[in-house]
């Protein structure tokens, strides 16, 4: 999406050259170094205020609680590197969860209805995709859109009601890790789709595409890229994705209800930001976004080991947002801040001296 | 989000313009030198250069004249005005990093005055501007004006200080109106601090009329012309009393009517008591509106007089100050097999019945006024636009409208004009940039292999001799010309049968400028077919086999080296040829 | 002090002047008048098929249930016209719901007007601390206000813990404010109205209220002409913060019964939503505060009239998502349209 903040003025006049480039790769390193070592300070918290931190069973619930929300930042990541951004995300998923029980509840074979949501999750990202890349409207407003769109429809199709006689073997997700390990299905799922969709931004010419529409879309199209193509692929990886998050929940849940979900956009969003991945486009690692589920997840379940309120937990998230985009800028604010000072300092506009930018 | 209107160049009528003196009299509307384009590079200069055909008819051949710069180390400033000056800026020097983009800048405008400003890409113009502008404090120097050492920290110190810049692209508030626009944080108001619409509705007008122009103050500046757009920004320069008012490059997107207004505007100014400061790449402008003319080059002011009694030659000749190369390599065999071929290519409102080959092994040069549809044909050709009638065939086969794609498959590149929003990804490193349009062959099993990658870039930069820090480093911190290097090796690494270059040297120093052009005569003859869109004459006639001329979206001539001049291609650009051979 | 030299150029005279004002005004009004449109259409459609939609208990019910969202929406307008966002309004509101009604029970015999300046301070604080770090940090505001959203409500949860306020700790008087009404309009729609005139009052009439569409039409170009961009904008969100604080109170005293639940989810996603249908451009510069609150009137009546007419009120929110996406795919086509007609207006009378 556009940059909903004005650029600096230096940015906008030409730089001439020799100026850093403020998108130096060396400056992203930084970050995710900087959030490996928040998380392992959130580990090193947590297991100092609770002996449970480290158990199989907690690391299980860790892995259950935020297990959807990962997996939805995965695309979610490759969007706003993109240079866009998906808010129907937990709407979609909301959809497919009042798609799995309504369905269910008619009796449909398992398969046949996660065919269906798949197909649904198609054509959810492809009308997202099509929207933005055809009819070249906003994404933020869109997917804001298609946010309540979905939403409705989740809540026509399942209406009140309430379906939770899953099968064991389905549901079982929820209380029993892969191969009875303490990895929670979800997380496993998480971690092969990390690698997957790590492999695929960093290592493939789609990835380098994608950071190249990101950095500068013009450049991209005229080196041949198909933007429009990659981005509506991108909204339809999102959607089949958040189909099957959809679909992980109601399992762990054991519910499948029209508030499934609900509210979780914004989550999926702060994930991927934490994870250093810049709201403008063009920069952010899955590296970075895996160490952001961690630190938000770590968050969550530290407080809830302690007799802390959990839901509280977004504090230190909020904050570590805050610090995300402000210390890489953290140069450029002082120089502001300085320049500031000093302007309020000066005594008439044309007071002699050598002035420098 | 508007879409840019870069692409949107309108078929205006172009090429009249008054002959400077000098010329036999006859010839009073052929003198139209080559308009360079739009070019964002601001440190260089906007737009290429090099179009002073002053082609006498007596043979004189400025490429070959006499080196007749003054070389003084501080002109005499001849034939000013009297009084003092409004402002004087005096040895300024600015540089930005190893570069000097002004080494010893002055000049002084006085009241009543309009004062032309011209020199070569990279002369040192732009920089000059920007200090006045107050986007830029020089290193050295000294400004003064109305009296007063000044040093401007802002362009809001600038325009506290009266001086107003209108630049080629207006930055102007698409939503809101025009007279808003010229009365934004000034609105007048009534009881209550409340704004006096009507009032400013009618000031506008009044400095509309005052401007002897008639737009709508009530009217959304969206969809505005830029000729319009400029008027507004000097109708905010006139309210804001100002007494300097600097035109950078302003005629470059004009249509002759327009620039007509423009310059009735400029005399307007100038009656006033104004000083207008008037920068351009075309001498016959220059020789139309001015009284005064300062020339710079490689960042130092080397002349300032009168223009009465001043040839376009000696202009010329004080901008380029050396001998031009010749002709570059020897002659090449003969073009081999068809490469390119367009056939009534047709864009409504943009290129009408555009048809012409390229040949393996040969450089088509295509000139042109700026708006002629040169740029628009390339684009359809690769496929970032679209078109509606006519065909493309690379190799016999027809390429799909609107698809870089099929392009690229076909063996075409393209080196668009914008080096930084179109040419390269600017925050991605030197290698990135050269593997974009690579990374299909840079692959193994599937993932883009790093040391392909390297390698890759490494071999490149070599063969292209690119100088930079590290492959690693951001592209933004090249300089002009080794950024179009690494925009030419991105295409040559995909072997192109068939290379696109449009303005392949804008706002590139004389020595890369020299490389590129001995590059693409190597690359032809190595059998690569290149079409070149270029708006510097000397340019086409150096490295051009064939040149074409487009003149208002048509093909109107071509011509074999051998028997074209920048006269004759001038004349079919502006329309004063009669026959048009095919 | 000047003369003119050359007689106006202006080949096609004033006709052609008058006439693209009259394309351009035209197509503005349509903007505003079109959403009013939709909105009478649907009162319309619904009243012929169940009378009892426009009783008048009815009408009363949807204006106090979207003056809330209307009133927020002003403040969001401001943010959104400097191409900006304030996603945390929700928390915002939650919080000083909590907290202002909250007194009525810590502090006998409150006044109610001091509770609704307690309400308005809280607002403010939390606006300026967003403008403060998007004006003077330079960074982006979804980011920023995404962080506060998340903050501010972690606080709310911590202050509100397992507790919530009972509207029978509420005075009679706080409580009647939604009821109270005057010719059977209630008082509070008039009073959210009449701040929203203010409002747009200001954003029209006023120097400030321009530069801000000014900075979000052209951010460079506001900051070369001039205009001091971060104040404005610092002002812009602490504004919205304080409209969203009153907006607090204004919900406590609606729905009475307040927990860490209050404004709903999406509280924020649905304010921005109404100001988009409203006409206002997402990427800043053009629309007014008038239009969102229509668009918050609009997407309220569509909950209260699924009801009146029997549908399940679970089609509300796929209409409102759909009517979100059909406004921005018309203003996109307008202003497409719009623009290429006013280009080849201006080719025709440069040439």
């Amino acid at each position: 999406m556009q940059p909903d903040q004005d650029t600096s003025l230096a940015a906008t006049v030409d730089a001439p050259p020799g100026w850093r480039s403020r998108f130096d790769s060396r400056n992203m390193l930084g970050w995710e170094a900087g959030l490996a070592v928040v998380v392992i300070a959130i580990g090193i918290l947590g297991v100092s205020t609770s002996s449970e931190f480290l158990t199989g069973n907690n690391i299980f619930n860790l892995g259950l609680q935020s297990g959807e929300i990962a997996i939805m930042a995965l695309p979610m990541t490759l969007i706003i590197i993109s240079g866009e951004i998906d808010l129907s995300v937990a709407s979609i998923m909301g959809m497919s969860s009042a798609l799995l029980g309504y369905l269910w509840g008619k009796h449909w074979p398992m398969l046949v209805i996660f065919l269906v949501i798949l197909l649904v999750g198609v054509l959810a990202g492809a009308i997202n995709g099509l929207l933005i890349t055809r009819l070249g409207l906003p994404s933020l407003a869109v997917t804001i859109g298609t946010l309540g769109l979905y939403r409705g429809v989740a809540n026509i199709i399942l209406g009140p009601n309430t379906i939770s006689n899953f099968p064991a073997s389905y549901a079982n997700i929820g209380v029993t890790g892969v191969f009875n390990s303490n990895l929670s299905f979800s997380a496993a799922v998480f971690i092969v789709l990390a690698v997957l969709f790590g492999v695929v931004l960093h290592f493939t010419p789609v990835g380098r595409s994608i950071y190249a529409m990101g950095a500068s879309p013009e450049a991209a199209t005229f080196a041949g890229i198909r933007v429009k193509r990659i981005k509506t692929v991108l909204y339809i990886v999102s959607g089949v994705i958040c189909s099957l998050a959809g679909v992980l929940l109601t399992f762990r849940l054991s519910t499948s209800v029209n508030t499934n979900g609900l509210g979780l956009e914004l989550d999926v969003v702060a994930v991927v930001l934490l994870g250093g991945v810049s709201i403008f486009g063009g920069k952010g690692t899955i590296v970075g976004v895996v160490l952001g589920v961690l630190a938000f997840a770590g968050i969550q379940n530290a407080l809830l080991l302690t007799s802390f309120n959990q839901e509280a937990a977004s504090i230190p998230v909020g904050g570590l947002l805050l610090v995300s985009v402000f210390v890489p800028n953290i140069a450029t604010l002082t120089r502001r801040i300085r320049g500031v000072i000093a302007r309020r300092g000066k005594a008439a506009p044309s007071a002699v001296g050598a002035g420098h930018d | 989000m508007d879409p840019g209107h870069s692409a949107d160049r309108r078929i205006g009528d172009q090429g009249r313009g008054t002959a400077p003196p000098g010329l036999p009299a006859a010839a009073e509307e052929s003198a139209n030198l080559g308009r360079g384009g739009q070019g964002p590079d601001p440190d260089h200069g906007t737009g290429a250069d090099q179009g002073q055909d002053v082609d006498h008819g007596t043979g004189t051949d400025h490429r070959t004249g006499p080196d007749h710069g003054t070389g003084a180390a501080n002109p005499p400033d001849r034939g000013h005005p009297p009084g003092t000056p409004l402002l004087s800026l005096r040895h300024a020097a600015k540089a930005f990093g190893a570069v000097q983009a002004i080494a010893d800048g002055s000049i002084d405008l006085y009241g009543g005055e309009v004062h032309g400003l011209v020199g070569e890409n990279g002369a040192g113009k732009s920089t000059l501007v920007k200090i006045l502008a107050g986007v830029y404090q020089p290193d050295s120097g000294e400004l003064v004006v109305g009296g007063a050492p000044t040093v401007l920290h802002s362009p809001a110190a600038a325009q506290d200080a009266g001086i107003a810049v209108i630049y080629q692209e207006p930055t102007l508030f698409p939503d809101l109106t025009a007279a808003e626009n010229i009365f934004m944080g000034r609105q007048p108001l009534r009881r209550g601090r409340r704004i006096d619409a009507r009032q400013m509705r009618e000031q506008a007008r009044e400095l509309f009329e005052q401007l002897g122009v008639r737009i709508d103050p009530g009217r959304i500046c969206r969809g505005l012309s830029i000729a319009d757009q400029q008027i507004i920004e000097i109708a905010k320069a006139l309210s804001l009393e100002a007494k300097i008012i600097v035109m950078d490059e302003p005629t470059a997107a004009l249509s002759a009517a327009e620039v007509d207004r423009l310059f009735d505007v400029a005399r307007t100014l100038r009656a006033s008591g104004a000083a207008v400061l008037f920068i351009s790449h075309r001498l016959e402008e220059v020789f139309e509106i001015c009284q005064r003319v300062t020339v710079m080059r490689d960042g130092r002011q080397v002349l300032t007089r009168e223009l009465a009694g001043l040839t376009a030659d000696e202009l010329v000749r004080a901008m380029v100050g050396r001998k031009l190369d010749e002709r570059v390599a020897g002659d090449r065999a003969a073009p081999g097999e068809l490469v390119l071929k367009v056939e009534r290519l047709t864009r409504e409102g943009v290129f009408v019945d555009v048809s012409f080959d390229v040949r393996a092994g040969e450089i088509v040069a295509m000139s042109g006024l700026v708006g002629s549809g040169r740029s628009e044909v390339a684009r359809a050709i690769f496929g970032i636009d679209g078109y509606d009638a006519g065909s493309v065939t690379v190799h016999e086969r027809p390429l799909r409208k609107s698809s870089p794609t099929s392009a690229m498959a076909a063996g075409v590149g393209f080196v668009p004009e914008d080096r930084r929003q179109q040419g390269l990804v600017m925050e991605m490193s030197v290698q990135q940039n050269m593997a974009l349009a690579s990374l299909g062959r840079l692959r193994r099993a599937g993932l883009i292999s790093g040391k392909s990658e390297r390698d890759f870039a490494a071999d490149w930069a070599l063969k292209l001799r690119i100088k930079f820090g590290r492959l690693t480093d951001p592209v933004s911190q090249l300089s002009g010309g080794n950024q179009q290097k690494v925009v030419l090796a991105k295409w040559l690494g995909r072997n192109p049968s068939l290379l696109i270059v449009d303005e392949p040297t804008r706002g590139i120093d004389i020595a890369t400028k020299g490389e590129v052009h001995r590059l693409l005569s190597e690359l032809a003859g190595n059998g690569v077919a290149i079409l070149m869109i270029s708006s510097e004459l000397p340019e086409v006639l150096r490295v051009g086999d064939r040149i074409l001329v487009m003149r208002e979206g048509r093909l109107v001539s071509e011509y074999d080296r051998a028997d074209a001049s920048e006269e004759k291609i001038m004349s079919a650009a502006t329309g004063q040829l009669q026959e048009q051979p095919q | 002090m000047s003369a003119t030299l050359a007689p106006p150029r202006e080949p096609s005279g004033a006709p052609a002047e008058v006439g693209s004002r009259r394309l351009t005004e035209r197509v503005f009004r349509v903007r505003e008048t079109g959403i009013i449109a939709v909105l009478a259409l649907f009162v319309l459609i619904t009243a012929v098929i169940q009378p009892r939609f426009v009783s008048s208990s009815n009408i009363q019910f949807i204006l106090v249930n979207t003056a809330v969202y209307a009133l927020v929406a002003l403040g969001e307008t401001m943010v959104i016209i400097t191409r900006n966002v304030d996603l945390s309004v929700q928390s915002v509101l939650a919080l000083s719901a909590y907290l202002s009604a909250g007194l009525f029970g810590h502090v006998h015999g409150i006044p109610i007007p001091v509770v609704f300046g307690v309400g308005l301070g809280i607002g403010l604080a939390f606006g300026a601390a967003n403008g403060l770090m998007v004006s003077l940090g330079r960074v982006p505001s979804l980011v920023v206000t995404l962080a506060t959203l998340y903050i501010i409500q972690g606080v709310d949860i911590l202050v509100v813990g397992g507790n919530e306020v009972v509207a029978s700790s509420l005075p009679a008087g706080f409580v009647d404010i939604p009821n109270a009404t005057i010719f059977d309009i209630p008082w509070l729609a008039i009073v959210v109205a009449v701040v929203i005139g203010a409002g747009a009052y200001y954003l029209r009439s006023f120097r400030s209220g321009r530069e801000l569409y000014a900075i979000g039409s052209n951010p460079d170009g506001a900051r070369l002409a001039g205009i001091p961009v971060a104040r404005r904008v610092f002002t812009a969100f602490t504004l919205c913060g304080g409209i969203a604080g009153v907006g607090g109170v204004l919900w406590a005293a609606q729905y009475q019964t307040i927990n860490t639940s209050a404004g709903g989810t999406n509280f924020s996603l649905i304010v921005i939503a109404a100001v988009v249908v409203g006409g206002v451009a997402i990427f800043g510069g053009s629309g007014s505060a008038v239009g969102a609150a229509i668009g918050a009137l609009l997407l309220g009546t569509i909950n209260v009239a699924l009801d009146v007419l029997g549908i399940s009120d679970f089609w509300d929110q796929a209409i409102a998502g759909f009517l979100l996406l059909l406004a921005i795919t018309l203003d996109r086509g307008i202003s497409v349209r719009l623009a290429a007609a006013l280009r080849k207006r201006s080719a025709r009378d440069a040439a």
